[in-house]
Order: C-alpha cells, then structure tokens, then sequence
C-alpha cells in the first residue's frame, strides 16, 4: 500500500474500498472478545471456517472476527448481515445448521435466538433485545461492524475522516475550543475537563518544544474491561483520537501504556499501528499535511498505581511507579519534565467522533455536568454481564433493571459498586440516581473509569470493604504514611470484624482513618481508597454492628461468623455431601438426614455446593 | 519575592522556596521525619502537614514539598493539622514503637493511646538513608524493595553492595535507628518512661531525663 | 552463564541501553526465562551501567516479575471485584488446599504456581479459574478438584495418579 498523501486519497480510497463491498453480501460477524474467547467462541470461528469451505462458500460469505459487542452473558455471539441476525450461545455443533439454513437459505434458527426472559419473546436482531435497546452505542457500537485487524473496515465506516478534516481545515486552537465546547470530560476516573487540559497543555513553556501525549490503558479498575474491548475491538479510533490531540496540543511523541494481561489488546493495537503508519496516517508528514506525530507502546509491569498521571510517566521513564507531589501539573511538567497531555482510552475514542458530528450534536447528549455517553462493564450479582453505553444521566435503576435484567435468581439487589477502589457503595434508596460525574461524587462514590458491580442480598458489604482494603494495601506504592500504614491498619480492623474479633469503637476508628487518608494522601490513590469503607459504613452501618455486636454476618459470607447446617426436612440422605467434605464432618446413614458435626467443619461450602436438594443452609 | 502568610504572620521569601522552609526562617516549628536539609525533599511521611487556607475552604498539604505562592494563608497548627499529624504519629508509632524521635513526638503532641495493632517493623520507610546515599554519597548501595506493605529498604539481594562505601551515612541519618528508646515495655504502645514529659495518661512517674524536650516547650523534633 | 550474559545483551541492545527500557528489558528477560534469575538481574544492572538495587526495585515493585521460578502450570484465581461477588474468595480457598501453596508460590514438585489476579476481562463467566491461560469459567468448588486433576498426572513419586473424578 503506497501511503496517502492528502486528504483527496483518502476519500478516493474510501470510495475505492466502499464500491468493493456490497452491503448485500453475507457476513457473518462474530465476537471474538475476550468473554466469547472463553465460552469457546475459537472453536465456532474455525468450525465455521471449515464448513465454508467445505461448501465452496469462502468467497461468498465473509467472515469477522470482531471485538467485543457488549452482550459478555450470552457468548458466544454471532450477528449475521445483511439481515442483522442475532444468535447467542452458539456452539461449533451448530455452525452446519447456521450455513446450510440460515446463509443459504435465510431460514431463522429459532433455538439460537435470544429471549427475553420477562415475556419470552424470541428477538431476531440486536435492536430488538432489551440489552441493546436502551443504550446509545456511539463509541462502542462499531465493535461489532469492523475486524479490528483491517484497517479497510474502520475506513468503510469513515474512519481517519475526522484527522482529515482537522489537519487540512482546523488550526489546532479551533480543535480545542471544539473539545471544550463539547463539554466532554475525562474518562479515565477524575473527569477533568479535556478540552482544558489540552489547553494548558498546548500552552505550556517548553524550552525545546517538546510535548507529549500518551495514552492511559492501564486499566487497573479490578472489574471493568471496557478501555481494554475498545482497545481490542476498535485501536483505530483510539489511535486516530491521540493523532488529533496531539495535532492540537503540539505534540510529535506518543505513548500507549497498556496493562501487561491484555496481551489481544496489546496485539490488535500493534497491528492497528502498523497499518495507519504504511497507510500515512501515522508517522512523517501525516496525509501530507507536514505534521509528524509518532507512537510507542509500552507495556505496563501489573500495578494499579501505574494508571495514576506521575506514576504512570515515571513507569514510563523506567523508574518504579512512585507519585509525586503534584503541585506543578503533568500538563506543565510530565513526561521527561515536558508538557504532557495523558487521556484515557475512552476519552481519545470520543475525539474522532465530536469532531466528526460536533461540539453542539455532542453537547445535547447528557446532563448539565457531564456529555456524551460513557461505557460501563455491568458485573457481578447481575442477569446481563456486559459491557453497557449509556448516555450520562440515565439512573442507577435503568442500567440495572432495564439493561442489566435485573438480580439473577430472583435475589434482591442489595447494592451496586461505581468507581472501583476509589468509589463506594450506592444502596437500593439511591437506584434512581442519575449517573453523571457529579451526582456520583455527591453521594460518596466516583463515577471512575465505569465498574459497576451489582451486589444482592448474599453479599456481605463488611467483606467488600475489605476486599477493596486488602486491594488497596496491596496496590499502594507504600510511599506516604497514611496510605500504607492506614490501609494496613484498616484492614487489620476490618479483618477483625469479619472474624468476630470486633469491637466497640471499630466503626468510630475506621471513619476516623478514612478522613486523615482523605486529607494527607500524597496521591489520588490514597485520598480516594476510604470511599469503599466510608460509603458502606454510612449506607450500611447496621450491618457492621450485625458483625461487631451480634457477632454475624447477615449475608451470610464471613466464614468465622457462619455455620452450615442441613436442613433435615430437604435432606435425601444421598450422601454427596458426605464424600465432598474434606473434613469427615459430615455423617448420616444412608437415606437418613445427615448432620455436620461444627467442631470438625473448617467451612469451606464444598457441601453447600455439592447438595442437589439445597437442603445444606447457612446460618 | 513571595508574600505569604504562616500562622498569621506576613513575610516575604524567595521563589522556590517551601513552606517549611519560610516557617522554619520564621522560628515557626514544624515537626519532620523525612525531611533533611541537606536532601532533595520526599514528601512521604506526612507529619509536616500544614493547613492551607483558600477562602472558605482549606486543605491539607506537605509543607516540605510545598511551593511558597504569592498571597498563601497557612496555618501550621491549626486543630485540622493537629488532628491529622497526631493520627499520623500513633500509625508510626504502631509500626516503630522503639524509636525514641518517634515516641518524643507522641509526648509532644500529647498522644496518649496507640490504637493499632503494633507491628514493630524498625523502620518508618522515610528514605532518609536511601536519598543519603544516592544524593550525598553519589552511590546507590541501598534502596526501595517491594511495594505497599511489603515495602522495606534493602540492599540487593540482602548482601552488602559493591558501591556500598561503609561511610555509616545511612544509620547516621536515620530519624529511627539513631536514638533507640530503651523502655523496655511499653504501656498502650508508648514508653511511658523518661521522655513523656507532657501530661500522659500511662505516664506514672516523670524523671526528667529526656535531654530532647524541656518542660517549657519542645525544641526538637 | 556466559551465554546468558549474551543473551540479556541482545535484549539490552535491542533497547539501544536506555535506562528508561529497564521495565522493558526485565520484560524480555522473564519472557526468556519464566522468571528473572539473580544472575540475570546482575548482568542487566551492568550492561545498563545502574546499581543492582534500582534493579532489584523495579523487579520487586511490578506484579509481573518474579524472582522466583515457576512451576510447569500456572493456576491463576481471578480476584476482581464481579468474581469476587460471585464466591472467587472461596475457590481460592479451594485451590490453595488442593496444591497446599499461597497464592505468589509453587508447589514443592515445581508442578504448580499459583497466582491471583484482578480481571481478566470475563466477568460474566465469573468465578473463573485459569490453567495455562486456558479459561475455566462458572467455578463450582466442586470443579475445583476436577480441573485441576487434568493436570496433575504425574504424582510426585512419578507414579500416574488415578484421575479421580468426584462422583
Ligand atoms: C490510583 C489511580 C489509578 C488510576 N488508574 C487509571 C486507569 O487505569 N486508567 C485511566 O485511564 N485512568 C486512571 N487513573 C486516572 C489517571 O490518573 C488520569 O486522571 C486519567 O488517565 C486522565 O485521563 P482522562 O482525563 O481522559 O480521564 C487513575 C488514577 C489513580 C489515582
Ligand atoms: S497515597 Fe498511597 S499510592 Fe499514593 S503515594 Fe502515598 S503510598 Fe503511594
Ligand atoms: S462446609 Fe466444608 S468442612 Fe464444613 S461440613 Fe461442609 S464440606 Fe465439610
Ligand atoms: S532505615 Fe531509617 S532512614 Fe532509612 S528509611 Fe528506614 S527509617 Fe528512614
Ligand atoms: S466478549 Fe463477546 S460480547 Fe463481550
Ligand atoms: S517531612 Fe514532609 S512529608 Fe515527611
Ligand atoms: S472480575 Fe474476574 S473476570 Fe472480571
């Protein structure tokens, strides 16, 4: 491929590449995302490859493998064009079927549709389930239409359109007052002001004109995946977003700092650099407009710190990943002591398209605070797992009822979690919130990078604050004092509590540490680790007391306050659980109730699991 | 030249400057573990921590790692300071009961209790000696292993350094190691013995031997 | 040991010696070796001309290193927060009793290492369980046992283990 030289060939090599596709043509997209990777999605892709060619459809049919489509739950997910056929859970035994009735024929595979499980009606395409039909898909839908290997896909669906445009009809100056007019904010968990940022950035002092940009996918969030889906499913419009801002802020050297477990990502987004480098779009004298703008991917060594700004570039100078002080913003002296500008993935996805459809089309999107749309990973004690768009100020109880599906097995929804380490814990009185920045901070939690992770009534919030606790201890750098010591003492409290060891004035002495990590944290890792205990401790107060005062654990989770017992009426006598139990606690004859004897059970739940009758119950 | 404001008091001081630096010009004390004037400032243990004032609102800072600006209000015992900074002396405590700086401090600042588990690990992790010996001695024979709890200072693989000089700066510095508080129990985490001068619960019988506080006011931290 | 001080040179060379590769470098010498041998960590600190400890700090600071060597399989235990919720603490537990070890060590027969690790990306398939980077998803502690059966074979006496298959 000869690489373009203005923004004329590349709209000729769009048109060249749109007149070879024929939108009738059979294609048959399948999720080749990391969930669907597990369900086996693999073994569909190769089955499929094999029965086409088996059939001599090779050349008729096409095939996509694509990132991530959202809908994690119901892999491994195949969508069939033109007719945007929907199929979930499809396993290589059905693939024959799908060629012989559905590609050739155009019969519909009934079994392989989805239903919806509140009326039970089949749904044949994506708009029609539920999961799809209340999100708003402009940064993540395009997962499913492209092969994030192919650069000629992402140019089909206008890719680089938006770079074109603003190197040849928008002085950088304009790009920002375009950005901030758009009101967009960071995604990446503080929600800065982008546009700002770039600003500051662009008219930063630098002695030799060096200016950075850099890309934040460090992703270290434990249960959100969307940076690393986008990353997977679409690294073009990531990269092109980093190319515009770097047009923007003046900037010649980039840096994707990507988390070491995402090998895909690190892979896709390779590839994806590679062929906007041969295509001219990366690189020296970018479409021939005479801006220059180069990228390096580094790999990140596995630290959550690593995704904090001063952390972050000291890792990426080869030093361990320590904050510092920042009183003089990275955006005045980062990278190498130079003006550095660092985005999340998803704030460099949207820059394409603001620029594409405008400031005033993205600014309707949203609330007052907070515009656009943000992508949440919908995890936990939840029906639809997946990755959600959602335009800001939808409420707490849409994503979840609406989108979600609601509690799996008829549970009640006790909590949901936003923000990961630095967020809280949002209790059922709050599910009609609006989602936005603001209104999250408001609340004690944080809008984050976007896990939301939803808890029923078996989930004991005592244990999740110090889940997140044991975490943080972890993840520290163990810099400043109150991060590493309060943490470690918080948890030594909180692990006290969740083995019956708590005491009067626990709750008073944890409150009083989550203030003074607060205020004296060196970082925002630090100032924002109590949330998780400040926020159950405020929302639910009662049940540290249950753990302190009464010695239990309501839900049903810490293992030192619970006993197993059998219930006698639903016991069989079958005797599973009596070969289950590591211990020999268990006795009973056959066909006969069995009992555990507490002196002997180490609580480990294998009978629990093991029943068939549930008839083991914990108490 | 930058006009700030320390506990009420106007002064002018050099750009560039800290804010410890300027209180400490003023005969203003505050109180420091990682700090050392002969070493790059590092801003991790958090005893320096002054009030800084904007409007109705106020935050805590560093002093040591603080840029003086023009017109800053700061309060360098404030009760949000006080409060904080004690807090941050029963964790140390907790983590270095026999370190007699440490256990003067918590006389000077009245703690009374340590409500942590004590966990003596002989070092509060202030890179003192670390920075010592990269800065001063030009040499790196010692640093940081590991990260969070798991953090300590070390040599590499636990064996005396090639670049190590034996100049004995590292203990020399050392806020912890150089006084080591010989009570040899401790009562609710405190020595309770010779240094605690100030009214202490725990403190049943005053000698007055400590050379570091004076019953008028306490000079050294 | 000559060859290996080659061969961490190739690596070094590869980053043209810049210090600010050393994550990189370390990167490349565990993906060689599994692990980052002490002699290896020497070789890197000389060839980039930087003190052993510095090293040694960055090795020990990141997750990804170890400076211990692993067993044949990796068990890795997803610890994120949606498999946290769905029971993961438990499986844990499981796994440590099936392999007697903590999570960061090895089995005595150097068959085994088990890890922990925060997200993998897959929570709706959570809790999950990763051999060899091979998925297993919706873990029952009942699977526990059986997953880890296929891969333990050869017993330490050598002897093939019956593979018991908990009815
Ligand atoms: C402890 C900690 C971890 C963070 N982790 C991430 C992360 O994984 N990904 C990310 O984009 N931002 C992370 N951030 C936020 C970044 O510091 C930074 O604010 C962000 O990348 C800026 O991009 P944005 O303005 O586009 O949001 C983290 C911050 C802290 C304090
Ligand atoms: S707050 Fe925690 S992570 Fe941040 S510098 Fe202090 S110890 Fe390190
Ligand atoms: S919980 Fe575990 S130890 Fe206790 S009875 Fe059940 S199987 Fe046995
Ligand atoms: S040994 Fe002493 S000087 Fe060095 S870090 Fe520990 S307390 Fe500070
Ligand atoms: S991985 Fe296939 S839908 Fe998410
Ligand atoms: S003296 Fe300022 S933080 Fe230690
Ligand atoms: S939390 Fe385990 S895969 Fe996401």
């Amino acid at each position: 491929m000869r690489s373009l030289r203005s923004a004329v060939e590349l709209e000729q090599l769009r048109v060249k590449i749109l007149s070879q596709r024929k939108p009738e043509k059979p294609c048959i997209s399948i999720c080749g995302g990391t969930g669907c990777h597990a369900y086996g999605c693999e073994d569909v892709a190769k089955a499929l490859k094999s029965e086409m060619k088996r059939q001599g459809l090779s050349k008729q049919v096409e095939l996509k493998v694509t990132g991530c489509h959202g809908f994690c739950e119901r892999g491994p997910l195949m969508v069939l064009h033109p007719q945007k056929i929907f199929y979930q859970r499809v396993s290589p035994g059905d693939v024959s079927e799908i060629i012989a009735e559905t590609v050739i024929k155009g019969n519909i595979i009934d079994r392989l549709l989805y239903i919806d499980p509140v009326n039970e009606e089949k749904a044949q395409s994506e708009e029609d389930v539920p999961f799809y039909k209340r999100q708003q898909r402009l940064v993540f839908g395009n997962n499913g239409l492209i092969d994030p290997t192919n650069i000629e896909d992402y140019l089909a669906i206008g890719g680089y359109s938006a770079l074109s445009k603003v190197l040849f009809n928008m002085q950088p100056e304009e790009v920002i007052e375009e950005i901030k007019k758009s009101g967009l904010r960071g995604r990446g968990g503080g929600g800065f002001p982008t546009g700002r940022k770039w600003d500051s950035c662009r008219n930063a002092p630098s002695s030799d004109g060096i200016r950075y940009v850099i890309c934040n996918a460090d992703e270290g969030d434990p249960g959100a995946y969307m940076d690393r889906s986008l990353l997977e499913g679409n690294p073009h419009s990531v990269v092109e977003g980093m190319v515009i801002g770097a047009y923007a802020v003046g900037a010649h050297d980039g840096y994707v700092y990507v988390r070491l477990e995402y090998p895909l990502a690190l892979n896709n987004l390779g590839i994806a650099l590679g062929q906007a480098r041969e295509y001219g779009l990366l690189g020296q004298n970018i479409l021939g407009s005479g801006f220059d703008f180069n990228v390096k991917v580094s790999r990140g060594g596995g630290a959550f710190i690593c995704g904090e700004s001063t952390a972050l570039m000291a890792s990426l100078e080869g030093r361990v990943g320590e904050p510092r002080p920042k009183h003089i913003h990275t955006a005045l002296q980062g990278l190498y002591g130079k003006p550095t500008n660092l985005n999340n993935v998803e704030t460099w996805a949207n820059v394409p398209l603001i620029i594409n459809r405008g400031a005033d089309w993205y600014s309707q999107i949203g609330t007052e605070g907070s515009k656009g749309t943000k992508i949440f990973s919908l995890v936990g004690k939840i029906n639809n797992t997946g990755l959600v768009e959602v335009p800001m100020g939808i409420t707490l109880r849409e994503i979840i009822y609406d989108i979600g599906g609601g509690i799996p097995r008829g549970k009640k929804f006790k909590a949901i979690q936003t923000g990961g380490p630095s967020g809280g814990c949002l209790p059922e009185s709050l599910i009609d919130l609006p989602v936005d920045f603001d209104r999250l901070t408001d609340v004690g939690s944080m809008m984050g990078s976007g896990g939301m992770i939803v808890m029923d009534e078996g989930t004991c919030m005592v244990d999740i604050a110090r889940y997140f606790v044991k975490f943080l201890t972890e993840e520290s750098c163990g810099k400043c004092v109150p991060c590493r010591e309060g943490l470690d003492r918080m948890l030594d409290i909180l692990t006290d509590i969740t083995e019956g060891r708590g005491k009067e004035g626990d709750i008073e002495l944890l409150e009083e540490l989550g203030g003074l990590l607060k205020e004296t944290s060196l970082c925002a890792l630090g100032t924002t680790a109590s949330n998780p205990v400040l926020s159950t401790i405020k929302y639910f107060r009662g049940e540290y007391e249950a753990h302190i005062r009464e010695k239990r654990c309501p839900a049903g989770v810490c293992k030192a306050l619970i006993t197993f017992i059998i219930d006698a009426e639903k016991c069989t006598g079958c005797g599973l659980c009596l070969r289950e139990c590591p211990q020999e606690a268990i006795s009973g004859e056959k066909k006969k109730p069995h009992v555990i004897d507490q002196s002997k059970c180490i609580r480990c739940g294998l009978c629990r699991d093991s029943c068939k009758f549930e008839a083991i119950i914990v108490a | 030249m930058i006009e700030l404001t320390i506990d009420g008091i106007k002064a002018k001081v050099e750009e560039g400057t800290t804010v410890l630096e300027a209180a400490r010009e003023m005969g203003i004390i505050i109180p420091t573990l990682c700090y050392h004037p002969g070493l790059s400032p590092y801003g991790a243990c958090r005893v320096c921590m002054v009030e800084v004032v904007k409007g109705d609102h106020s935050s805590l800072e560093a002093s040591c790692t603080l840029p003086v600006e023009q017109g800053q209000v700061i309060l360098t015992n404030s009760e949000k300071v006080t409060r904080a900074r004690k807090l941050i002396v029963e964790l140390l405590l907790s983590s270095c009961p026999n370190s007699k700086t440490l256990q003067d401090m918590a006389a000077n600042m009245g703690i009374n209790k340590v409500r942590f588990k004590i966990k003596d690990r002989g070092c509060i992790l202030c890179g003192r000696c670390v920075r010592y010996c990269k800065e001063q001695m030009k040499s790196g024979g010692i640093g940081f292993v590991g990260r969070g709890t798991s953090r300590r200072v070390a040599t590499a693989f636990d064996v005396t350094p090639e670049e190590c000089r034996n100049c004995g700066g590292c203990e020399w510095i050392c806020p912890v190691c150089e006084k080591a508080c010989m009570a040899d129990s401790l009562i609710d985490g405190l020595c309770g013995g010779c240094q605690n001068l100030a009214p202490v619960e725990t403190c049943l019988v005053c000698t007055g031997c400590s050379e570091s506080v004076s019953p008028q006011g306490h000079k050294v931290y | 040991m000559v060859n290996d001080y080659e061969k961490v040179k190739a690596i070094v060379d590869r980053y043209g010696g810049k210090h600010d590769s050393v994550i990189a470098i370390l990167q490349d010498v565990q993906s060689e070796y599994h692990y980052l041998p002490e002699h290896t960590l020497r070789a890197v600190a000389s060839q980039l001309d930087l003190p052993l400890i510095q090293i040694c700090g960055v090795a020990t600071f990141f997750k990804a290193f170890s400076l211990k060597p692993r067993g044949e399989h990796t068990v890795t235990v997803c610890l994120g927060t949606a498999c946290h919720v769905r029971g993961a603490p438990a499986v844990l537990d499981e796994v440590k009793r099936q392999l007697g070890i903590e999570p960061g060590n090895t089995t005595a027969d150097m068959r085994f290492t088990l890890e922990t690790v925060n997200c993998l990306g897959a929570c709706a398939l959570g809790p999950i369980l990763v051999v060899d980077g091979k998925y297993h998803g919706q873990m029952s502690l009942g699977k526990v046992k059986k997953v880890l059966n296929r891969y333990k074979k050869v017993q330490k006496d050598g002897r093939h283990e019956e593979l018991k298959v908990s009815s």
